[in-house]
């Protein structure tokens, strides 16, 4: 299994060499720099901005230039949020974006699988139908609808919640937390009710059923093990997911994480802080499927790490 | 004894009528109810996209400084109401109809060019050609491509057949995938073999064999993958880098109706509805075509 670990972590890099080829030169090719909205500045004085950031070498010697420093763990100054290097930027954001996605991703899994198996468990009946209609709502509805109809009626209507802003306080989440994970809710309650459909009707769990364990043993030692297969394989996607959702949710809640910064930086063409934040979460998202794929295979004993 | 010709009724050519796999599946999907509904509700919605800004009284664009956020009403003729620039947003969300489902149509067919081409490609020659194709899509697959289109948009300006290109190119994957394994189940049977014996070329053996054999998931992909194209292209223009002013889409309307949410929730309550209807339907749709197709449950 480390092998395998091992094997993964290296074939990661032709990735993240993509990742970081593609968004460096998409940035470069876009027009406009980062210092065109300032106030005017002598014109000496733009220059030696240009010099100080390396901005005015030969455009492959930047490339190099940036690929030295991302192996030694840096990801240069930003180019905006002056006296900030993208290093600090995505380390002051990402712990609460950590905090508002990980909850959203934990929610999404225990109510969507509980969810999908009762609803599997009572099929065809009032339950299952409200359960997956309940599920399918959830599907339709974009969390940038949810969002302000959220704050409309729990912020603005009913006062009860706080409309924005963030202190990392149980309050301040339920809103953002709500509307990030309504989607992942649905579709992973969906996913586990077609599955646990399956296995429910196999014969070792006919046979745990027969040799008199209690209902709730059976479900969840013998079938839920089998039945979460494909929500597992779904968690890959369900991290992306929350990632992009977050860019969203997090500018309308006003939430100081990573995803905010993002959209702002590509239109300010800071580019450090766009490749910065862009290379993190290609990182994370390689490393959320390889702890995917070693899941699978505690859960699936027929697969082989080889 | 003198015999009789056969009643033209009972000719041997009637009698026996095949009941093809795409008969039986049709018949399958006309018992799913909320198939069958969604099927309606859908093509309601795009005639009225493609048909109905013809038989209003106003523009998209018209603005009018007389009749600034009005709340639906029947008497004036703005059934929707109108937004804070006074445009009747009746029309403004039939318009944005024929954006959100154009490029939900046009990306999708994007997407299913190439991971059609891909997945059959690979699938199919097999080998070290299949593992450099799926290589390539694994390591795409760790890609957080929605940083990619938003850069993409930043570079090239909001250009409406970029956002078809640029969504399309980032929806292939999984299309890939699912091609490959139906054509390496299917390169190994019979029918493939004698063509093969029979000395047909590999192009032709891929479009006249292998992609016709292919469709069932494929189709049922197209219908899932449609409503998260339209999807994305809503989150771009809700974060202000998809459609252009004056022209609309839903999610620029849903983002305009977010804004003015406080004084006329209207502006926010009808774009968002059509477009959750259309994404359910476009589920509903492809939920029941996945039963329809599936042999299992026959």
């Amino acid at each position: 299994m480390l092998r395998f670990a091992a094997k993964r972590l290296l074939g990661a890099i032709p990735t993240l060499l993509l990742i970081v080829t593609l968004s460096f030169f998409l940035m470069r090719i876009a027009p406009g720099g980062p210092f065109d909205k300032e106030r005017i500045v002598p014109p000496e004085i733009e220059a030696r901005l240009i010099h100080a950031y390396h901005l005015d070498e030969p455009l492959p010697m930047q490339f190099l230039r940036y690929l030295g420093g991302l192996v030694q763990g840096d990801f240069g100054p930003s180019l905006k949020y002056k006296d900030f290097t993208v290093t600090e930027l995505i380390a002051g954001g990402f712990p609460v974006s950590l905090r508002l996605g990980g909850i959203a991703v934990l929610l999404a899994l225990i109510v969507g699988v509980a969810i999908g198996t009762l609803a599997a468990l009572r099929q065809n009946t009032g339950t299952d139908y409200a359960a997956m209609g309940a599920a399918m709502t959830g599907i339709m509805i974009p969390n940038f609808v949810l969002a302000p109809l959220l704050t409309l009626v729990f912020g603005l209507w009913l006062s009860w919640l706080p409309v924005g802003g963030w202190d990392g306080g149980v309050k301040y989440m339920i809103l953002p937390v709500f509307a990030l994970s309504l989607y992942q809710v649905g579709f992973i309650a969906r996913l586990t009710r077609g599955s646990m459909i399956e296995v429910l009707r196999t014969n070792y769990v006919r046979t745990a059923r027969a040799k008199g364990l209690p209902e709730r043993v059976a479900i969840t030692r013998h079938a839920l093990k089998a039945g979460m297969l494909p929500v597992v394989s779904y968690l890959g996607p369900a991290i992306i997911n929350t990632i992009t959702g977050s860019v969203i949710i997090e500018q309308i809640f006003g939430i100081p994480g990573i995803g905010r910064y993002f959209v702002q930086a590509a239109l300010n063409r800071d580019y450090t802080l766009v490749m910065g934040v862009t290379v993190f979460y290609g990182v994370l998202i390689i490393l959320a499927n390889l702890a995917v794929d070693l899941i699978y295979g505690l859960l699936d004993p027929r697969i082989r790490y080889d | 004894m003198t015999v009789t010709a056969f009643p033209p009724s009972i000719s041997p050519a009637e009698e026996i009528k095949g009941r093809s796999l795409w008969s039986d599946a049709w018949r399958r999907l006309l018992h799913n109810k909320a198939a069958v509904v969604s099927i309606v509700l859908l093509l309601l919605i795009t005639l009225a996209s493609v048909f109905g800004p013809f038989f209003s009284d106003f523009a998209y664009d018209d603005v009018s400084w007389d009749s600034i956020s009005i709340p639906p009403d029947f008497a004036s003729g703005h059934y929707f109401g109108t937004d804070d620039n006074g445009r009747d947003l009746f029309v403004r969300v039939m318009y944005g109809g024929r954006i959100s489902l154009t490029v939900g149509i046009v990306a999708t067919l994007v997407s299913l060019f190439i991971g059609v081409i891909w997945g059959a490609t690979a699938g199919f020659i097999g080998g070290r050609v299949d593992g450099i194709l799926m290589r390539l899509v694994d390591i795409l697959y760790s890609v957080p491509f929605i940083f990619f289109v938003i850069m993409l948009t930043v570079v090239f300006g909001r250009n409406i057949v970029l956002i078809y290109v640029a969504i399309g190119a980032v929806s292939w994957l999984d299309m890939a995938r699912i091609v490959r394994g139906q054509t390496m189940s299917l390169k190994k049977r019979e029918f493939v073999e004698a063509a093969h014996a029979g000395g047909v070329r590999t192009a032709t053996v891929i479009r006249r064999h292998i992609i016709p054999n292919c469709l069932g998931p494929v189709i049922v992909y197209v219908t899932l993958t449609v409503p998260n194209v339209i999807l994305l292209e809503s989150f771009l223009s809700f974060l202000g880098l998809g459609v252009q002013e004056p022209q609309t889409s839903w999610g620029v309307l849903i983002s305009d109706g977010a804004r003015l949410m406080e004084s006329s929730p209207w502006a926010l309550i009808f774009p968002a509805v059509m477009l959750a209807v259309t994404l359910g339907c476009f589920n509903f749709i492809g939920d029941g075509l996945r039963d329809a197709l599936d042999p299992k449950d026959r």
